[in-house]
């Protein structure tokens, strides 16, 4: 018998709306799955039997002609998403009993079209890391690890493995500074970071506000074009979605890539990139001429500042978005003998040591004195970045970029914890995409000499995902790339 | 108008550096970020949004009526309406404030400069200057005195619209400031931005203030009075802060800038915390709100919608109806009595009926403890008593019997004379013959008057009175007694 | 711009935030190293150049004046570490 959990979404919708499965035996073969995996400790919180109900209802729609567009396929959430009655951590401890009484509107939409939630991601803790480690629940392990546990990439990594391993058939992540098509590239599948504003932010725990989009990390790019087709669209709730009309994803698919223009960014090859990296690179550029599309060089020359300028940002922004736990309303407290001292001791007690030192910088970039030096330095700077990116899009219509310098690494690899930094350089080419809102993929092109996935990465116009689905659906269709 | 002087003990004269911030509740259905209600009754943490309470992933959306308040109350402060306005995050800890923030406007207020014209008890008028207007969000409470150790957190409030308000420091006596709330109030009323009611707490009052030597300049150090919950109660603080200050300096003296609180039972200010330093709040844009863009449209738009305001009434009042400059103010400071005199002297004698509002009717709704809106004496009868003076078909002292019955029944005064009879005698005749009567009757009282005491016709004014029930008409009583008496 | 083991204390109390009195060394460190590496901004020539808040560039979407949740302070208070009588409780928050 195959093993339903290989199918990609688009062939366990054939087989559904075809009747040769039930939502429920879907549902089933990926529970045994997860039971199975639990080695990779993807899931903080498994919610099996709301899967099963869910299975159940999606089964009589199946059965009286009123299925919807994802009814009865198995997914995984990011537990960055408020899920109503289900436990929903930011895989942090200051919060690891929060059991949200709203849900969040993407997985409601999700939930509209009738999916099913299998539980809650691993994830770094409020998103903030690069490798998973950093989350209260432990390191999520790549599944293409052999003898060395090796990290899933972050801060989706929860998602990414899942995905990868066959725990879910997709699964919704978050992207920040590339945590959705970073834990996509160490973990051979794929993920698109959508424009700024295309998916609602309302009930995703917020990290950075004016970089967090959510997206769909899945086995491959149609199931994405699928799954963000029900993710996104404008929500009253949120003043920063986009009123943007949502064309169908899916209809970009196979389209053909002749007279595409495809930039290529020489500061995404600096000295001493990865070979096998540059390798792939060229080869992706190679199979895409050939596919008739026209290869131009472009200029990003603020490259060079992203990372310094992200790594203001995001942690201005963050030091007040976490304002809000301080162990009052919810949450872990931890007392005091007056509230400065409950506030204090909670959450020194409640945040980990990342997510600490984020809040620090944070907290210092925006204070007086140094607002203007820092702060509002990197906002400007900001402003470049994109403007660099408009400039770039006159000449072309997609860009082509290697998403991390590197594969996978070990857990608790020495050179990564000597220093933050270390960890921070390896956004380098995802976090510009974040501070200019632009949509991003990452899918997988082929496996490193250690037989471990890398990933090239699709940065779109504003709003034209549409042009990253065409391009990217024909480079995997040549790469055909083998998936666990 | 008269300078408010303070003299300190080696007789140097000193002046008072005054300038509020007034935060305003916004009167909106719902609140400014979120759907909760923003009319709450006794029950704790009932109208609440997830939003309010800065759950995990909960976002702001702002709320349009909000904004329209806002401009509205530009609009009646003479203020320049920005059409560019920015949200920021104000970031500090406390119980009260959800989000470890508040969302406000720092850089990029909705309102901008604009001024109030303040009537002076000598007639005189002042301008003050408005700084800013801002909008931003109110916190929960805290209730301390349910239980001994601990502290309960109310998240009603958390979320509801507030205007801060901010003056320049044009005050220079507890007066100024105090006619600027009264106005301010009037003005927020009469647009229905925000209800003024002080001792609710929709209307509360940060005075700022600092003292100087008469001709010094520049700024000495200010202290900041929090939280004044009464028009009369900002007026002895901000005295009794600047005599607190005079009294530093003459001693030798210096303080720090500081934010203190006022007594109200021993009308002083006391200390409260050193004044936080701005960069302690870290504010920066708001990532969850877009800049705020209002049209020329929608701002002339608003403009046109606005009703009348108190100082074009009280133009009105003086220029068209004749009112002193005044009762016009004392009228207009009201909207509804302003809207309870314009129904009662249309058609009539406005000036006359403005006494009667200011005189007898006020006094009754004191005496009854009632407010206009549920006056016993409608407009329109209180117009007619006026009409019924005017025309001479009751006197002046009649009427205010009549009233008197007004106020019992809610009659219709016509109806009042007419049923009891009240109807002022003018035929000269009828009186003549009294006013004979009585002149034949009382010998010695007329020759006394002849003999110069001349202040006794006033008792045959009376007598003739008391023998019509008072209803002869006071004007020909006179005339025909004095022409009998002095020939 | 280099920070000192006070300075480090005094950002940490505004973010309400303890750090140990033997990791402040190195937390200080860290932290400079980390702003060391973030001035390479200051390289960057930004005369006339306009801060970007937000990708977002759309007109702000304004809600309308209607109320649409409340009377829910069950839900309110459901993840409450303690409550009473409707309230949070919390210690006594003196002025």
């Amino acid at each position: 018998m195959t093993d339903l959990t290989r199918l990609t979404i688009s062939e366990s919708l054939g087989k559904l709306r075809a009747k040769e499965i039930s939502p429920v035996e879907l549902t089933e073969a990926y529970i045994k799955k997860l039971e199975d995996n639990k080695k990779y400790n993807a899931y903080v919180t498994m919610s099996e039997d709301v899967a099963l109900a869910q299975a159940k209802e999606s089964e009589k729609r199946y059965m009286n002609g009123t299925n919807k567009a994802l009814d009865g396929i198995p997914l995984g959430i990011k537990d960055l998403f408020c899920t109503k009655d289900i436990r929903t951590t930011a895989c942090s401890k200051i919060i690891d009993n929060f059991v949200p009484q709203y849900e969040s509107t993407v997985t409601q939409n999700l939930l509209n079209d009738g999916a099913v939630f299998l539980g809650k991601l691993n994830l770094d803790e409020f998103a903030m890391g690069g490798s998973n480690e950093t989350s209260y629940f432990g390191p999520v392990v790549n599944p293409w690890s052999k003898d060395v546990k090796l990290v899933a990439g972050g801060s989706s990594g929860g998602s990414a493995a899942a995905v990868s391993a066959n725990m879910c058939a997709g699964a919704t992540g978050t992207d920040t500074g590339g945590s959705i098509r970073q834990p996509s590239a160490f973990c051979g599948v794929t993920g698109i970071k959508p424009t700024y504003g295309r998916c609602s932010r309302y009930g995703v725990i917020a990290f950075a506000s004016s970089l967090d989009q959510a997206g769909p990390i899945c086995k491959d790019v149609r199931d994405c074009a699928l799954m963000l087709n029900s993710m996104a669209g404008f929500d009253a709730k949120d003043a920063t979605s986009s009123s943007v009309n949502v064309p169908n994803f899916e209809s970009f698919i196979g389209q053909d890539v002749r007279g595409l223009k495809i930039g290529i960014p020489n500061e995404y090859r600096p000295d001493g990139l990865n070979e096998e990296i540059a390798g792939y690179w060229d080869k992706a550029i190679s199979i895409l001429k050939e596919k008739g599309a026209e290869i131009v060089n472009i200029s990003l020359s603020h490259t060079k500042y992203a990372l310094p300028c992200y790594y203001v940002i995001a942690p201005a922004e963050a030091s007040s978005n976490l304002a809000r736990y301080d162990g009052i309303r919810y949450g872990n407290r931890v007392n005091g003998r007056n509230m400065e001292e409950l506030h204090i001791n909670t959450r020194t007690n409640g945040f980990g040591k990342e997510v600490k030192r984020r809040i620090l910088v944070g907290t210092y970039v925006l204070s007086a004195g140094f607002y203007d030096a820092y702060y509002l330095k990197a906002q400007k700077v900001r402003r470049l970045i994109k403007n660099d990116f408009d400039e770039a899009f006159k000449k072309c219509d997609v860009i082509l970029t290697p998403t991390s310098p590197i594969e996978a690494f070990a857990i608790g690899d020495k050179k990564m914890n000597e220093s933050p930094i270390n960890m921070y350089l390896n956004d380098v080419f995802t976090v510009s995409v974040n501070l200019a809102g632009l949509p991003a993929m990452s899918l997988p092109i082929g496996l490193s000499k250690n037989d471990l996935p890398l990933g090239m990465q699709f940065i779109g116009k504003a709003f034209d995902e549409g042009t990253i689905f065409k391009a990217a659906y024909q480079l995997e269709q040549s790469v055909n790339f083998k998936r666990i | 108008m008269a300078e408010y002087i303070l003299e300190s003990s080696n007789g140097e004269k000193w002046e008072i550096i005054c300038g509020l911030e007034i935060h305003c509740q916004i009167i909106s259905k719902s609140k400014i970020f979120s759907g909760a209600s923003t009319s709450f009754g006794e029950d704790a943490n009932e109208c609440v949004s997830f939003v309010d309470v800065a759950m995990p992933g909960m976002l702001p959306v702002l709320n349009k009526e909000c904004v329209k308040q806002a401009v509205k109350t530009g609009l009646g402060l003479n203020a320049k309406i920005n059409k560019y306005s920015e949200f920021s995050r104000k970031n500090y800890f406390y119980p009260d404030l959800p989000q470890g923030y508040q969302i406000t406007q720092e850089k990029h207020p909705i309102i901008g400069e604009g001024k109030v014209f303040v009537d002076l008890s000598d007639g005189s008028v002042k301008e003050i200057g408005i700084e800013r207007i801002h909008i931003e969000q109110d916190t929960g409470k805290s209730i301390h005195d349910i239980d001994p150790s601990r502290s309960f957190i109310d998240y009603n409030r958390a979320g509801v619209g507030l205007m801060e308000i901010v003056t320049k420091p044009d005050f220079r006596s507890p007066e100024e400031a105090g006619g600027f709330l009264r106005k301010l109030r009037s003005i927020v009323r009469y647009l229905g931005t925000c209800d003024g009611n002080m001792d609710e707490g929709s209307m509360r009052c940060d005075a700022s203030v600092s003292i100087r030597k008469i001709g010094e300049e520049g700024f000495r150090p200010r202290c900041e009075i929090k939280n004044v919950n009464s028009v009369k109660f900002a007026m002895q603080a901000i005295e009794a802060e600047a005599k607190r200050q005079l009294e530093i300096y003459e001693n030798g003296g210096s303080f720090e800038q500081e934010s203190r609180q006022f007594d109200p039972n021993t009308c002083t200010t006391k200390f409260m915390r050193k004044k936080e330093y701005a960069h302690e709040y870290r504010q920066f844009p708001e990532p969850d709100l877009p800049p705020l863009i209002l049209s020329d449209e929608y701002i002339e738009q608003i403009r046109s919608e606005l009703i009348e305001l108190p100082d074009a009434k009280k133009k009105r009042y003086v220029e068209n109806m004749g009112l002193t400059a005044y009762d016009a103010s004392v009228i207009c400071e009201n909207k509804e009595v302003a809207e309870f005199f314009e129904e009662a002297s249309f058609g009539h004698d406005a000036k006359k009926v403005a006494n009667w509002l200011m005189g007898d009717f006020f006094a009754m709704l004191n005496k009854k403890n009632v407010d206009i809106k549920n006056s016993p004496v409608s407009a329109k009868n209180l117009g007619k008593l006026v009409e019924l003076i005017s025309k001479d078909v009751i006197s002046g002292k009649i009427a205010k019997d009549v009233f008197e019955i007004m106020t019992e029944t809610g009659g219709d005064p016509e109806v009042i004379v007419e049923e009891k009879g009240l109807k002022q005698v003018t035929d000269t005749s009828q009186i003549e013959a009294i006013v004979d009567e009585i002149i034949a009757s009382n010998p010695q009282n007329v020759e006394n008057y002849k003999a110069g005491k001349n202040n006794l016709l006033g008792w045959f004014v009376g007598q003739v009175m008391k023998q019509t029930q008072g209803k002869a008409n006071p004007g020909v009583v006179n005339k025909l007694l004095k022409d009998k008496l002095d020939n | 711009m280099a920070i000192d083991n006070e300075a480090v204390k005094q950002i940490a109390y505004l973010a309400r935030l303890g750090v140990d009195e033997d990791k402040l060394e190195e937390t200080q460190q860290e932290f400079n190293k980390i702003l060391a590496w973030v001035e390479e901004l200051g390289e960057v020539n930004t005369d006339g150049v306009e801060p970007l808040v937000s990708p977002h560039d759309e007109p702000i979407f304004l809600r309308e004046d209607e109320v649409v949740e409340g009377c829910q302070s069950q839900k309110i208070l459901a993840n409450a570490p303690q409550k009473e009588f409707g309230y949070f409780a919390v210690p006594k928050v003196v002025e």
